[in-house]
Formats: structure tokens, C-alpha cells, sequence
């Protein structure tokens, strides 16, 4: 008999899979209660690591061709379809959901990074303008990414709501700290390891696992996030209170569905912002 | 002058002795061949089937049938994922696509591995991502496809064009019969192997080799629903003719005779580089080609001076040199047409230069020529050589230059170049051209809307407006 070589789950940050600072773990048990792993606890260090390699990789990601961005997205689905059965045990595993109904939550994740990756093309032919202004002017709106995102995914999903979490705020050009759901978080991690086979440049997502109710008002008060998306969060008013001291922009949980196999436009304008230039025209 | 090797990677790419037609799904056995060469060399590259109205028919058929049973039927999403994989195995055969290009063509190998097959397969990444998200297209919720596309397709960029029509009409749900050039085939011969490797459903992308009455044929048949055509101005209104009267919605891409407009306070080095680049890319076998330079009087002298120095450095010979910049003519029908209007041209007073070149003994060739002091009533300042053929005129003032650039049957295309932004923006509303460069030419992407004004053309292709040529409103 042979024994089987367990995988250890760490976080994901700047690119690398370290344990939390703090040396905390918690676990993580499947749905008949049983002991699955234990999973390293993000610590309020951790946030902050976390958002300092979000900033550091924000320049780099936002500056890419958003033709290049397309193709990163759409690597990042062809790497998940190539490691489907390892999603499809995880989220049975933990959810309890059948192989049929777990295999199809993987679908639409898959499904979804393929249909955000044709986005990040078609945002401003979509959502820009040129702008008639009465005068002489040549006057033109474009949509820029808000910069470094908070997120906090669904609790209830194990897979493809925090697919539709992350890939709405990074398809624009902002990159992304996001906070597990605490009891499913293993196929996040996970999905970490596509990421990082993806030419996904590190620190352009950085995933964190633990309890939102610890790590929320840290994340959501850091001085140098820009928006924050607090659908997994349990006391969001408190922390859009907080949020408002820097003026984030807000997503407020329930504002957009997470469990299909496409986003939404108006989620991803809602963690951009729109930019106009102004240029005299005349001889 | 450097002498380099010669770097032939002739071998990446390789053909069958001879080609059927692509109709649903499978080849058909070849029949009433003719030769397809490489102009470069004269070889013989494959023996191609010539198409009936009878191949034509079966073709349209599969398209129909394809789209009605399998194609119409598929969400958009599927759709994408199939455009996804094309545009993969195309990055997958790129060099092949790129050797197979230049064989066939006779441009230089340089462009077709960095501007050709690329454009190419962006074209169909950005176009893949439309498929699921028609409704933002503009025509309001669920628009819906035409039907059957046919598509007739020039040799001047063989897989680009194919991948401009192909992308979006699929994209949108159409399905396609398209005829490639009778002068170049081979790489949509090779992207018809391309959609079995991504298992495209039989029929839904049908290709039709021949000539002229072929691409008559498939215009004219009465179950097709759009008729996308890129190639002259005089085809092009033979079509609009032909369709006339019919629902078959219609785009054209045409001829053009761009102005390429240098101001005295341009960026000098930059501009040279720019009108190079307009008229000598791809042998100026290319629409929206900057063939028409209009320089300001002030600087006439000084930038042709430069302009001769710049030309005398390009390198003209063997496509599969990588050092290569302008390569063969396409074909010897071409040659001529270009020799007869550049001696029309000087007939009317034009001041023919070219720099000192050799030409190879076999294929196509035409060194990179100027005519100077044209007048705006000359042959060579009215119509489009698609050829290497770059006519000068002068003008003082931007109010001149406007007027000049606009005297003309076509608009396609123009350059502007100054450093004064708001110049340049004046001029882009007083041009009548679909796409204008400013300090920069031959600009081309797939977010980017392309196409002419007057006798260039209508309809875009490129960008959501691209998409648009495919689609109908909802009900």
C-alpha cells in the first residue's frame, strides 16, 4: 500500500504561496464534518502584505495591452478545464454537492473567466464615448481601473463565486487582495496554483483564507485600497461606514449574482473609473 | 551596405500537390485545376481547383444547412469557445501560416510572422469574445444573426482578410462560404485544416477556390444573406450592381488613394519612417496604402532628399530573407499594370526616381519608386498602382492640403503629420477618409473600426461597428 502525498494550503501572495505570518491555521472540515486540512489563517500582516504586492503589481497589469490581459484571462480557463477533476473532488468534498452538480459549478467558473477575458477588450468600445461638446474641442471618455480592490467572496460558494469576484475587479487592470470564504476555501487556494501557471504576473491577485469578521476592517480600512466588494462580509454598513473614510468605492453584498457562468458589465464599471480628455481642435 | 545570409525556413511550411475545395467539413477531390506559384520564384507551389457554380452551390448549401441545424442553435458562449480554439491553433501554427503566407504572396517573411498572422489571429481572439455579448453591440437585446455569408477575399493580406471576414460573421452566428484570391489560396486552404483541428461543426466555414466568375457565382447565389467583398473599387461596383435589388446585406472594402499629409512642423525622421512605411509595406500592394504624399512647399526639397537616402536602404529580393523589406509583386498581371501607370504617369509630367537596386532574375519585381512634382489632374495622382509607387505633391497651407487630400473618388485612409495636436484634429474632421493616422500609418487592430468613405467602400470591419456588418436588430 501506498501512502498519499497531501497538499499543504497556504496563501497566495506577490506570486508565492506562503504560510501566514502569524504561524495560525484553522480547519477546514468537509461536509460530513470530517477533517479535510488545516489552512493557514491570514493575519491583519498578511492584509497588509497582501495589499502592498497588489499596489506594487497594479502599474504593470493596468499598463499591459488590454489584448494581452484577454489572453492571460483566457489562460487562466484553460488551465482550470485542465484541472477540473481536482476542483470537482474539492467542492464535492466540502459542499456536499454531488460530482454532476459540483462538475458544472466548474463549468461555469471556467465559462466565466472565458467570458470575462473577452471583456477586457470591448470595455470602452462598450462604456467610453466620444462626447459632442459645443465647441471646438475634441472630448473623449475612457474607463481606467480604480487601482487596488478588497474583496471579500461569497461564503456560500466554493468555486466559481469567487471566480466572479476576482475576475471582475483584475479584467480592467486592478489587481485584487480577496478574502476567502472561511469553510470552503480550499478550491480558492487552489485556484491560486492556475493563477500561478497562468503568466498572471504575481500580486495581481492575492489570495487571502481565514474569517472575514477578523480581516474585514482591516482590508476594507486600508488607506491604500480603492474599492472594496464586501459580498462575503457579515457587517457591511459598518464597514461601508469605514470604507467611506477614504472615499472606497463600494459593492454592497447581494448587488450582483455570483454563481453563473458570466459577470456583469456594470460590476466591472463599478470598479473602474472614467477618465475625459479635453484637446482644442483648429489650425 | 550590410551583407547578411539568407535565413529560408522554406521547409515550416508544406502543401499537397493539389487542393480540393472545403465544403462541409471535408475536401472535396480536386478538379479543373490550375497552378497557384510563388511570385517570388515562379515555382509552382500546388495545383488549386478552380470553382464552378455547381461547387458554389453545394457550398452555400452546407452553409445553409449547418446554420440552420447546428450553428444558429449553439449559444454564444459556444460559439466564442470554438472562435477561441481557431485563434489558439492559429498562434500554435504561426510560423507555418507565416512561411506558407510568404510563399504564396511574395511579401517579405518579416511581415507576414509579425504583422499577418498575428493581426490575424487577434482578429479572431477579439472577435471570440463578442460572441457572448451581442447585446452590447448596439442593436438592442438578442440581435440575430443574417444567415449564409459569402465572402470574397484579395491577395494582398490572404489569411488577414480571411480572418476579418471570418471572425465577426461567426462571431455573430453566420455561417460561410468564402473565396480566397485565385492568386493565393494556400493559407485559407490551410486554415480550412485549422477548423477541423478545432472541430468547427461541418459547414459552418466553406472555402471556394477560384477566379472571378467563381467569386460571380457565389455573389450572385440566391440563398446567401451577406456578400462581404474587399478588392477594387471596379469589383466592387460591379457587385453592388449584381446584388442590387436582393435583401443580401452588403459590405465593400475598396480601393484607395490616401494622402499622406507632412506639414513643416512634423516629427522629420518620424515622418520619413511613416511614408516609408505607407507606401512600401507590403510592396504598397495595400488599400489604404499612403500613396499620395502631399509635403509642405517649405520642406519639398529636404524631405525627399531624405526621403531618396531612406529608400536607397531598403532592401528588395528574396521573401524569405528575414532582412528582406519590400518583396515580389503578386503576380505578373500586377507588375503590369503597375509598369503601364508609372509610364502614364511621367507621360503627364511626373519625375520618376528609383534607387539603384537589383532585381532577381525570375518572379515579380518593382523597385520602390517616387514621382515627383505631380499635378493633381495626373494619372499617377488619381489612380490607385497598388504598387510600390509613392506620388508627391506639394501644398502651403492646411486649408490646401485638405482640399487636395479630398480631391479624390476614394477615402479609405490619410495621414496628418505635425506635433500641433489641434491641427491635426481640425484636419481629421475635414477629411474624408474612415481612418486617419496622425504622426504613425498602417495602424491596424481588431478594436479598431477600418473601412472607406465615397468609392472606398461602406461598412467597417474591426471593432464593434465591425460586428454590426453581421448582425440585424432583434424583434
Amino acid at each position: 500500500m501506498r501512502l498519499d502525498v497531501k497538499k499543504t494550503y497556504k496563501l497566495f501572495i506577490a506570486g508565492k504561496f506562503p504560510r501566514s505570518e502569524s504561524g495560525r491555521s484553522y480547519q477546514v472540515k468537509d461536509s460530513k464534518a470530517n477533517h479535510v486540512a488545516n489552512v493557514a489563517l491570514a493575519s491583519r500582516k498578511d492584509v497588509r502584505d497582501a495589499v502592498q504586492a497588489a499596489r506594487a503589481a497594479q502599474p504593470g497589469w493596468a499598463g499591459a495591452s488590454a489584448y494581452n490581459r484577454g489572453q492571460v484571462l483566457y489562460r487562466i480557463a484553460e488551465m482550470l478545464e485542465g484541472r477540473r477533476e481536482q476542483f470537482v473532488s474539492e467542492i464535492s468534498s466540502l459542499t456536499g454537492k454531488t460530482q454532476k452538480q459540483a462538475d458544472a459549478e466548474v463549468s461555469a467558473a471556467i465559462d466565466s473567466w472565458v467570458w470575462h477575458a473577452g471583456w477586457t477588450d470591448k470595455i470602452d468600445s462598450v462604456a467610453g464615448s466620444m462626447n459632442p461638446v459645443a465647441g471646438p474641442y475634441f472630448n473623449i471618455s475612457t474607463n481606467q481601473p480604480t487601482g487596488v480592490v478588497g474583496a471579500f467572496a461569497p461564503q456560500g460558494s466554493a468555486l466559481v463565486g469567487f471566480v466572479n469576484t476576482i475576475a471582475p475587479a483584475i479584467v480592467s487592470g486592478n489587481t485584487v487582495v480577496v478574502v476567502t470564504s472561511e469553510h470552503l476555501s480550499l478550491p480558492a487556494l487552489t485556484l491560486g496554483e492556475v493563477l500561478a501557471t497562468s503568466d498572471l504576473p504575481g500580486g495581481v491577485v492575492n489570495i487571502l483564507s481565514g474569517k472575514e469578521a477578523e480581516l474585514s476592517s482591516w482590508l476594507v480600512g486600508h488607506m491604500d485600497v480603492n474599492a472594496v466588494d464586501l459580498e462575503g462580509t457579515s457587517n457591511p454598513t459598518e464597514l461601508e461606514i469605514s470604507a467611506a473614510n477614504t472615499v472606497k468605492r463600494v459593492i454592497r453584498p447581494g448587488t450582483y449574482p455570483r454563481e453563473g457562468a458570466k459577470g456583469n458589465l456594470q460590476h466591472i464599471l463599478d470598479l473602474m473609473e472614467v477618465k475625459t480628455v479635453w484637446h482644442p481642435k483648429g489650425h | 551596405m550590410f551583407d547578411y545570409a539568407p535565413a529560408p525556413e522554406a521547409k515550416l511550411a508544406s502543401f499537397q500537390k493539389s487542393y480540393g475545395h472545403f465544403i462541409g467539413g471535408k475536401f472535396t477531390k480536386p478538379a479543373n485545376l490550375y497552378p497557384t506559384i510563388n511570385p517570388a520564384s515562379e515555382e509552382v507551389l500546388a495545383q488549386i481547383s478552380h470553382g464552378t457554380a455547381k461547387d458554389v452551390d453545394l457550398a452555400v448549401k452546407a452553409a445553409r444547412s449547418s446554420y440552420e441545424k447546428v450553428w444558429s442553435k449553439l449559444s454564444g458562449a459556444e460559439r466564442g469557445k470554438y472562435l477561441y480554439r481557431i485563434a489558439r491553433i492559429m498562434q500554435e501554427r504561426a510560423r507555418e501560416l507565416a512561411v506558407a503566407e510568404t510563399l504564396n504572396n511574395g511579401k517579405p517573411i518579416k511581415e507576414t510572422r509579425d504583422f499577418d498572422v498575428p493581426t490575424a489571429v487577434s482578429w479572431f481572439f477579439y472577435y471570440a469574445g463578442w460572441a457572448d455579448k451581442l447585446d452590447h453591440a448596439g442593436l438592442g437585446h438578442n440581435p440575430q444573426a443574417l444567415g449564409v455569408a459569402a465572402q470574397v477575399v484579395p491577395w494582398n493580406f490572404p489569411l488577414m482578410m480571411l480572418a476579418w471576414k471570418i471572425a465577426p460573421a461567426l462571431a455573430a452566428g453566420n455561417t460561410i462560404v468564402l473565396k480566397p484570391s485565385e492568386t493565393t489560396p494556400l493559407s485559407a486552404l490551410l486554415f480550412a485544416e485549422i477548423c477541423q483541428q478545432a472541430e468547427l461543426p461541418e459547414g459552418v466555414v466553406n472555402i471556394v477556390t477560384g477566379f472571378g466568375d467563381t467569386g460571380a457565382a457565389l455573389v450572385g447565389h440566391k440563398d446567401v444573406n451577406k456578400v462581404a467583398f474587399t478588392g477594387s473599387t471596379e469589383v466592387g461596383k460591379i457587385i453592388a450592381k449584381q446584388v442590387a435589388g436582393s435583401n443580401k446585406k452588403v459590405t465593400l472594402e475598396l480601393g484607395g488613394k490616401a494622402a499622406n499629409i507632412v506639414f513643416d512642423d512634423a516629427p522629420i525622421d518620424q515622418a520619413i519612417e511613416g511614408v516609408i512605411n505607407g507606401i512600401f509595406f507590403n510592396q504598397g500592394h495595400v488599400c489604404c496604402a499612403g500613396s499620395r504624399l502631399l509635403i509642405q512647399e517649405s520642406i519639398h526639397d529636404e524631405f525627399i532628399k531624405k526621403l531618396k537616402r531612406r529608400m536607397s536602404t531598403l532592401r528588395l529580393g528574396d521573401p524569405m530573407d528575414k532582412n528582406t523589406d519590400v518583396g515580389a509583386i503578386n503576380s505578373a498581371d500586377q507588375l503590369a499594370k503597375i509598369k503601364k501607370l508609372v509610364k502614364k504617369g511621367v507621360s503627364e509630367g511626373g519625375e520618376l526616381w528609383q534607387p539603384e537596386c537589383k532585381i532577381p532574375r525570375n518572379g515579380f519585381w518593382f523597385a520602390p519608386a517616387i514621382v515627383d512634382n505631380v499635378s493633381p489632374a495626373n494619372t499617377v495622382a488619381r489612380e490607385e498602382i497598388f504598387g510600390p509607387v509613392l506620388s508627391v505633391i506639394t501644398f502651403r497651407t492646411p486649408a490646401e492640403a485638405v482640399t487636395k487630400a479630398n480631391n479624390t473618388e476614394y477615402g479609405l485612409s490619410a495621414g496628418i503629420w505635425t506635433e500641433k495636436g489641434s491641427k491635426m484634429l481640425k484636419l481629421a474632421d475635414q477629411l474624408n477618409a474612415g481612418v486617419i493616422w496622425s504622426n504613425t500609418f498602417n495602424q491596424f487592430d481588431p478594436t479598431s473600426p477600418f473601412g472607406g468613405f465615397k468609392e472606398s467602400g461602406y461598412g467597417r470591419e474591426g471593432g464593434r461597428q465591425g460586428l454590426l456588418s453581421y448582425l440585424k436588430a432583434g424583434k
